[in-house]
């Protein structure tokens, strides 16, 4: 059987798999992008122990290898009585991982807000939630976008991991379908491809994501 | 669920494997480091047929996963050590991130620098050489630093080409003697006793060099 027939024929497998990482990256994101802001506003705490806790937390996860907290959460979990089903294994390690890279970055774009912004808050009596809501995050926000991106395009390419742990990603079925014709080169190649226009798509988004926010302050064009 | 018996019993060969990271991280990152400032000087080539080529494949390979790359070389060129595709290939991802830092620090040296170099009708090497990569260099080496310790970081994936670098033997030891908790936990403390000084040492870097 030919390549190509043999990959239009799997196409509805294929599909379901591509299905599967985007679910995986989608979930393991917006649990990396909560953790960002907890982690990252923790660690502006007036109070030093949240803000050791945040910092440890942060190390911790920077510092293991998302492989290892993978593998760990899979594997050595269980042990302790908590199984997760694999999918949420992954999105756990992923939130986990990249949530400690991303809370550096929403420190650094609040830091980055002049300090004559947050002295004028509080001249005018604002509330704390009203500080970052109307003032602070709209302007902090579209400069966290390029590097949230490029959290964003790593995220994405851990997602073979999910092949390791027995979850039907795009990488298991892509190699369902190589092992069934024998066309490696073929097989890795429409693998590669599909990663890239994926990770273009999710680009694409998040630069749309960042003119919106700019626009939103009259930056640029709106 | 923790038994130290067998952490014991684990440790050398998690250690064992240790060795090999190292190994696989140091020769990977060479090769990153070398290959990141060739792709750098060569985007600045006056020809568009070199640029345009070279951007395309820098953003494919710094797009689509090592892991999948890593599979591809491996299954594709039967008979070579897998060790050595594992550091070639871990080592040209990266050469993809290192080029745009040297990118970066190349385009921040000042226009008078190329100019005075000019007037002084310095040849190119020389130039490149004796003018603008020194002072380029030195600018990105944190940030050269922070690549090489996400390469340590993804030096596991090698595992999945038979490496057997650190997790691959944790990987092992785990399911020989079913002892994930001992080994995953050994492999975990060990990166990070081994990354977080090296991430505060870059952070020190950072601040010196930033004057």
């Amino acid at each position: 059987m030919s390549f190509l027939t043999a990959f239009v024929r799997s196409l509805p497998s294929i599909w379901d798999g591509i299905q599967i990482t985007v679910l995986a990256t989608l979930l393991g994101a917006l649990l990396a992008l909560v953790l960002s802001f907890v982690l990252g506003l923790a660690a502006r705490s007036r109070h030093l122990l949240v803000r050791g806790l945040a910092r440890a937390v942060v190390e911790f996860f920077r510092g293991t290898s998302l492989y290892v907290q993978l593998f760990w959460l899979f594997f050595a979990l269980p042990i302790l009585g908590f199984k997760l089903v694999p999918l949420a294994c992954a999105v756990l390690a992923f939130g986990l991982n990249y949530g400690a890279y991303g809370s550096e970055v929403v420190r650094g774009a609040l830091a980055a807000v002049p300090r004559a912004q947050w002295e004028a808050t509080v001249a005018l009596n604002m509330t704390p939630w009203q500080r970052m809501r109307k003032v602070i995050l709209p302007q902090a926000w579209p400069q966290m976008i390029p590097p949230f991106n490029n959290l964003l395009i790593q995220l994405l390419k851990s997602t073979p991991l999910l092949s390791l742990i027995t979850v039907s990603d795009i990488t298991f079925q892509m190699d369902q379908l190589r092992s069934a014709t024998g066309d490696t080169k073929a097989a890795y190649l429409v693998l590669l491809v599909i990663y890239f226009v994926l990770a273009y798509a999710l680009t694409l988004c998040m630069n749309g994501l960042e003119a919106l926010g700019k626009a939103r302050l009259g930056q640029g064009r709106a | 669920m923790w038994d130290w018996h067998t952490a014991r019993e684990g440790l050398p060969l998690i250690l064992h494997g240790f060795g090999i990271t190292l190994l696989a991280t140091a020769l990977g990152s060479l090769v990153a480091i070398v290959l990141g400032l060739v792709i750098a000087v060569l985007g600045r080539a006056p020809t568009r047929w070199v640029r345009l080529p070279l951007r395309a494949v820098v953003e494919f390979v710094r797009s689509t996963p090592v892991m999948i790359q890593l599979f591809a070389v491996w299954v594709l060129a039967p008979g070579l050590d897998p060790l050595t595709i594992g550091i070639v290939v871990l080592g040209l991802h990266y050469a993809m991130y290192t080029s745009e830092v040297y990118r970066a620090g190349i385009d921040a040296v000042p226009r008078g620098q190329w100019e005075a170099a000019v007037a002084l009708s310095l040849p190119p090497i020389r130039t490149w050489w004796g003018v603008v990569l020194p002072q380029a260099v030195r600018k990105v080496i944190p940030a050269l630093g922070n690549y090489v310790i996400s390469m340590f970081k993804e030096t596991p994936f090698l595992s999945v080409i038979t490496v057997n670098e650190m997790v691959h033997e944790a990987n092992q030891f785990g399911s020989d003697n079913f002892a994930y908790m001992e080994a995953f936990t050994i492999a975990a403390a060990i990166f990070l006793i081994a990354s977080y000084p090296t991430s505060m040492l870059m952070r020190k870097l950072e601040k010196r060099l930033a004057h």
